[in-house]
């Protein structure tokens, strides 16, 4: 089953999903797969979230990215606690299938950075690999720096940037 | 009729087939703009003065909606942009000097142009003929000397009549400055729109001063690193289409485009070898980035590099048996060769900072790259071995060089910081000191400058 449903069938499984919460299903689909992250915070929380969704991961683990230094691609010890939540998550969605999207920030050439973010969504790819996660579940794709998340132009807003973001793309 | 067939006519044009192609799966949805440049560089002290009257015609004829008089004054002005745009010369162009008659084509008033200081004029007139194209004559005179220095005649079809007045610019430039010509050549690049977090990037082209402008993709996949084949016939380029990186080939006349190679893993950074059978990509396998190459035919790719690192991009040497590349297997960002079988890689960059994007002249003589250090992003130029390295540019960040086809002058594309920061397309001379932005309808990157059209 793809992502795409019917109205009714939304409606029908946000009202399983919520029990006492009266807010009405949202009115649109979760993102399309299509593109990248957009940054958003809305978790939809105090809305319909539907199992297995991008809604439901991003409100059931500490994050949906993990952030990397200027020109490297390691996963430290936070980033590790952020790809073990989304590794039991993933675990508790068995028939979810999920984009690895890598980037980098605006401060290098854009072939470079293609292979840059490359090298970081592997690098989430291979540690939730390594906590049991079948490979095949996740694609990868590198944006370089072809879509930041903030727009700034300073050392925040390229931290920020400087990412791999795990996207739910259905099942 | 004073003008001399036998000779000149050899130089006739033919409409090139990559000049009447319908466009592609996207209409242009901007109506292309007249070239208009906007100095921003520093100017040069001495340049040569050079008279540009509009052309003159023997009698006013509409051909397909062209008048002859208003096409004279038209191929007048894109020559004195061109001479202009070169950084040599102070052309005075038809907007600044009196027009001329049919009889002063062939017989100047030296006198006239010497007293607008001019060392140089260019004469000309556009005659229709008669069976639905024109005939350009292109005359150059030292003013001085009283002599002719340059008759060239040129049959063209109606909507090539800028590359008359290019193939007239580089005559002009060639005899004067002794250097091969670079104006009849059209540039690749990605026109850019939107918010900077959702940039909407098309595969676009354009003649080598802005002009006949045509949009190729509509910007619903994001398009980079455009690359004309030598021969004009198509475009290597990447495409996200379904959310994937791939190296495609575009085909311009059929409008139609194919995968460089099949594949799992992402491709991207794609390079034409100098005869066009061959392309050069690079591809991501489990995180490690390396470079292949292919026939543009398709067939089975050999893989040049297996360094643990990032090896990207790369760039043939104008007689096929090198190529320049980048690679980080040092700890940053470095520039290397190789020959086209990957033997005998060896680092060339050794100064201070990252060294990326690096093409190899067609002249064969320098390697351009940028530069990245000390906050900034600055195109430079090193020879093959890597030494003699200079800076032509210095901005908050200048990327992806591209030679002109005489490698006298470096495409690149400028990006400004900041939330609104964008991407704009300029052009460099060797000295530096020429330094230009390229008139496109809205922002630009990844130029990319083809040879000399055929």
């Amino acid at each position: 089953m793809t992502i795409r449903r019917t109205t009714a069938m939304l409606a029908a499984v946000a009202m399983l999903a919520v029990g006492a919460c009266a807010k009405k299903a949202p009115e649109e689909l979760p993102p399309a797969p299509e593109g990248t992250d957009t940054g958003s915070t809305d978790t939809g929380i105090g809305n319909a979230v539907i199992p297995g969704s991008q809604q439901d991961f991003v409100a059931n683990v500490s994050s949906d990215r993990i952030f990397f230094d200027f020109d490297q691609y390691n996963v430290d010890a936070e980033d590790q606690a952020t790809l073990r939540s989304q590794a039991q998550w993933l675990q508790r969605n068995p028939a979810v299938r999920v984009t690895l999207e890598g980037h980098a920030d605006e401060r290098g050439t854009r072939d470079y950075n293609i292979a840059l973010g490359e090298r970081r969504a592997n690098a989430a790819k291979n540690y939730l690999a390594s906590l049991g996660i079948d490979p095949s579940r996740i694609n990868v794709i590198s944006y370089g720096k072809e879509r930041p998340a903030a727009l700034g132009s300073n050392e925040e807003a390229w931290a920020q940037n400087r990412r791999a973001v795990t996207v739910v793309i259905g099942r | 009729m004073p003008f001399r067939t036998s000779l000149s006519l050899a130089l006739l044009l033919t409409a090139a087939p990559v000049l009447a192609q319908e466009a592609a799966p996207t209409p242009p949805t901007v109506v292309p703009t007249e070239p208009r440049e906007t100095i921003e560089g520093q100017l040069s002290q001495e340049r040569t003065v050079i008279a540009v009257p509009a052309f003159a015609t023997p009698s006013v004829t509409t051909v397909a909606g062209l008048r002859t008089d208003t096409l004279g004054r038209q191929i007048g002005e894109v020559i004195a942009a061109d001479l202009e745009r070169s950084g040599l010369y102070a052309p005075l162009g038809p907007g600044s000097v009196r027009a001329i008659t049919m009889a002063e084509v062939t017989a100047p008033r030296f006198a006239d142009w010497k007293a607008r200081n001019a060392e140089n004029v260019v004469h000309g007139f556009v005659r229709a003929t008669g069976t639905g194209g024109f005939i350009v004559g292109c005359y150059l005179y030292d003013t001085a000397l009283g002599s002719e220095l340059v008759r060239q005649g040129f049959e063209i079809q109606p909507g090539d009549w800028r590359r008359a007045a290019h193939k007239c610019a580089d005559a002009i430039y060639s005899r004067l400055s002794g250097e091969a010509p670079f104006f009849d050549s059209r540039i690749a690049y990605i026109a850019e729109s939107g918010p900077k977090g959702n940039r909407v990037k098309q595969l676009a082209i354009m003649d080598s001063d802005g002009g006949n402008h045509k949009f190729i993709t509509n910007g619903q996949a994001l398009a980079i690193s455009p690359r004309f084949s030598p021969d004009y016939k198509k475009i290597v380029y990447v495409s996200y289409l379904n959310n994937r990186v791939r190296v495609f080939i575009y085909d311009v006349a059929a409008g139609t485009q194919k995968l460089v190679t099949e594949s799992g893993n992402a491709t991207f950074a794609p390079r034409w070898s100098p005869d066009g059978r061959q392309i050069l990509y690079s591809m991501a396998v489990g995180g490690n980035t390396d470079i292949y190459r292919i026939s543009a035919d398709g067939g089975t790719p050999v893989r040049l590099t297996n360094a643990p690192g990032i090896d990207v991009g790369g760039s043939f040497s104008p007689d096929g048996k090198k190529i320049v590349f980048e690679s980080d297997r040092s700890g940053g960002q470095q520039i290397y060769t190789m020959n086209i079988d990957g033997s005998q890689q060896r680092r060339i960059s050794f100064g201070g900072g990252r060294y990326a994007t690096p093409e190899w002249s067609p002249r064969g003589d320098l390697i351009a790259f940028t530069k990245m250090g000390g906050g900034e992003f600055r195109i430079g130029v090193m020879t093959p071995s890597g030494g003699g390295e200079r800076m032509l540019t210095n901005s908050w960040q200048d990327e992806a060089p591209t030679w002109s086809p005489n490698g006298r002058v470096i495409q690149f594309f400028r990006t400004t910081p900041g939330r609104t920061g964008k991407s704009t397309i300029w052009q460099v001379d060797l000295t530096g000191v020429n330094l230009r932005r390229l008139p496109t309808p809205r922002d630009g990157s990844d130029p990319s400058w083809g040879p000399i059209l055929p």
